[in-house]
């Protein structure tokens, strides 16, 4: 078990969106039936083959950080979440595809999450605003993911789904769009499902296989970093 | 002639406040929601146009501004109206919303409003039953029959409010009360959240690995089928699954464990930025303002007591006694009713322009807290249904705030209630609402220090 190591990515979005059900569907390959309220944050891990297919695979695990809550909390209540953000090596940003709200308040839950992130080549960003370059530069891979795919109405699908590509194109992410409740959607082979498998080869990629310094903050990692060293090929 | 201007001046100042009601739905409450039913922003800002109409024809009243047949007329049908939204349209609309969240009821929709809203009916009429609202000359389907209900339940909101209020606002004010807590308790309590973050990632990869063997030596649960299956399944369970399952309660309690350090931390960080806040200029305000609510409270309770014991209703208002007090005790001779007229215009303005500011901050804060982006709409009518329901007792209670003269049309429009019982009504619900307040802030204060001396 120690030769599996350590990924962090965060899923984050407003209340209700349905993270707990996506993560629940990304790690359990099951829908959640009873979806509630997450208080704090509720981790789950998802075991991914890096390089599925070819002589260098490798299994991870990938930890899912679920963060609850919504973008206006009270203070105490940001400055509480921020302690999950530390040493974060990826983002899945999540929006409800029928409450446009919900989508651009992603731009604020990117910038919180991003500014805690202390490593030096982070997103460093003045007064909040939110600037295209810095995304594009951005260190940490994100991805994006629309959920309610199934309530959109008919009529209304085609303009959902421009200005959701616009958004993705803003934050340099992929973006899937799917339904939590139906497998369907992520079913093996399927364009979502590569698309996905390709985000979390990117994490990896960046975690483990590129020489720039990344983010190594707690104390924890350090100690990873050594066995890193220990059984790297 | 005059007729028509005022109506006019009534129409205007009544699409001002719907107007109002409207930016605050909008800016304040759903800013963080889409709003997909337009029915229900509308609903909610006209309640609030006709609550606010009725507190204008009271100022209109003590001005003299408007003629009085035609402020009579107004009152009339604002009434008619607040009351048919109160009792006929948001409860109707909060059974139609409840029932479209529900998904077995899709179907018939309606239908289920429907028998929600004659529930709501039912219980509405049972209420005025253990009650001494009534003489019993009125008839049934009489308008006093409606807002004496109403009127019952909002002062018992309104008491159970101020009761609250009153204790709470010293509590939060002064910093007597502020616990202490340094950087060093907020960053052991973090440094636990994640060593319990940790050791739930830990064990949820074990599970995770443990299935994905399971899974690749085919072991899965569904090779369990069948009666030899079963029996095979009790005999000798598989080893794999019994230590999942053992895991898995581990896991359990540990988010359970991490859930309550997260709410801890909090409420620590919020007492923090609470002190720090409290050594600032205004949080010194603040400070001195709470020595003199908590002052202000101890009065309010004792004069409740005083009323309940003693039976008495003060039959003079405030405004006339201190009139009496200045002219006969201090010998300052002015000219009663002028005066009279200007301190109660000013006394009512401040009552109505507080109360509504404060429940409008009340109900944000409350929204706030509790809804989420299915429950809005459902949150927002009852919201609007308590807004409705305060504003029109406060007229009824405010009655004793102003000069006989001023009484009449209050007296007239809302027909022969039997006012008396519901200041009593409200003295004992203030009473009882302050006790447990009391009661209640002083058990969760007493708990905070013992949960930090077990770290």
């Amino acid at each position: 078990m120690a030769s599996l190591d350590r990924i962090k990515v965060l899923v984050l979005g407003d209340s209700g969106v349905g993270k707990s059900s996506l993560v629940h569907l990304l790690c359990q390959n099951q829908v959640l039936g009873n979806p509630s309220w997450t208080v704090g944050c509720s981790v789950d891990v998802r075991v991914h083959d890096y390089k599925e297919g070819t002589p260098e695979e490798k299994t991870f695990y990938i930890e899912l950080w679920d963060v609850g809550g919504s973008v206006g909390s009270a203070s105490s209540v940001k400055s509480t979440r921020a302690v999950f953000y530390s040493s974060v090596n990826g983002i899945i940003l999540v929006h409800d595809l029928t409450n446009k709200k919900s989508s651009q308040n992603l731009y604020r839950w990117s910038l919180e999450a991003l500014n805690k992130d202390s490593s030096p080549t982070g997103v460093i960003v003045t007064n909040g605003d939110y600037d295209r370059e810095k995304f594009a530069e951005n260190p940490v891979p994100l991805l994006m993911i629309g959920t309610k795919f199934d309530q959109i109405p008919e009529n209304k699908r085609n303009d959902v789904l421009t200005r959701t590509a616009f958004l993705s194109e803003d934050f340099n992410a992929e973006e899937i769009n799917l339904d939590c409740t139906n497998p369907r959607y992520l079913a093996a082979g399927s364009s979502n499902a590569v698309k996905l498998s390709r985000f979390f080869d990117k994490v990896i990629e960046k975690r483990y296989f590129t020489k720039e310094p990344n983010q190594m903050t707690g104390f924890t990692d350090r100690k990873r970093f050594n066995f890193k060293n220990l059984h790297y090929d | 002639m005059s007729f028509l201007v005022d109506s006019v001046i009534m129409v205007t100042s009544q699409v001002l406040f719907f107007g109002f009601g409207w930016l605050f739905f909008m800016r304040q409450l759903f800013k963080d929601y889409e709003v997909r039913h337009y029915i229900v922003q509308v609903v909610f800002s006209v309640t609030f146009a006709f609550s606010c109409t009725m507190f204008e024809l009271i100022i209109f009243e003590i001005l003299g501004a408007l003629s009085s047949t035609s402020r009579y007329f107004h009152w009339k049908l604002n009434l008619y109206v607040i009351l048919l939204v109160l009792i006929f349209v948001v409860p109707f609309y909060i059974g139609y919303f409840v029932v479209s969240n529900i998904r077995l009821l899709q179907r018939q929709k309606l239908l289920f409003a429907c028998v929600v809203w004659f529930t709501f009916m039912y219980f509405f009429w049972k209420l005025g039953d253990p009650f001494p609202i009534l003489s019993p000359k009125h008839g049934i389907l009489s308008i006093e029959q409606l807002i004496s209900r109403v009127g019952v339940i909002g002062v018992t909101l309104m008491a159970l409010l101020s009761g609250f209020g009153a204790v709470n606002c010293p509590y939060t004010y002064m910093s007597y009360f502020l616990r202490n807590v340094t950087d060093s308790d907020i960053l052991a309590l973090e440094r636990r959240l994640l060593q319990t973050m940790d050791m739930i990632v830990s064990k949820k990869k074990r599970i995770a690995m443990t299935r994905r063997q399971m899974y690749q030596r085919g072991e899965d649960q569904s090779k369990q089928t069948g009666i030899w299956g079963m029996i095979r399944s009790v005999t000798s369970p598989p080893p794999n699954s019994e230590n999942l399952s053992l895991i898995q309660q581990e896991v359990d309690a540990l988010e359970e464990l991490s859930r309550q350090l997260f709410l801890e931390t909090v409420d620590l960080q919020a007492t923090k930025e609470r002190i720090e806040y409290s050594k600032t200029f205004q949080g010194k305000y603040f400070n001195v303002l709470g020595y003199f609510f908590s002052i202000y409270c101890v009065w309010k309770i004792f004069m409740a007591t005083i009323n309940i014991v003693f039976d008495r209703v003060g039959k003079t208002d405030p405004v006339t006694r201190g009139i009496e007090i200045t002219v006969n005790y201090l010998g300052i001779q002015f000219d009663v009713k002028f005066w009279s007229q200007h301190i109660s215009f000013i006394l009512v303005g401040i009552i109505i322009v507080t109360s509504i500011r404060g429940l409008l901050i009340t109900l944000t804060k409350f929204f706030y807290a509790i809804s989420s982006s299915k429950s809005s709409n459902v949150i927002v009518l009852v919201l609007a249904q308590i807004m409705g329901m305060y504003f029109v007792s406060s007229v009824l209670l405010m009655r004793m705030s102003m000069p006989l003269e001023y009484r009449t049309i209050v007296t007239e429009v809302l027909g022969e209630l039997q006012f008396n019982f519901y200041h009593r009504w409200f003295d004992v619900i203030f009473l009882v609402s302050a006790l447990s307040s009391i009661l209640f802030l002083y058990l969760a204060h007493k708990q905070a220090p013992e949960k930090h001396m077990t770290m």
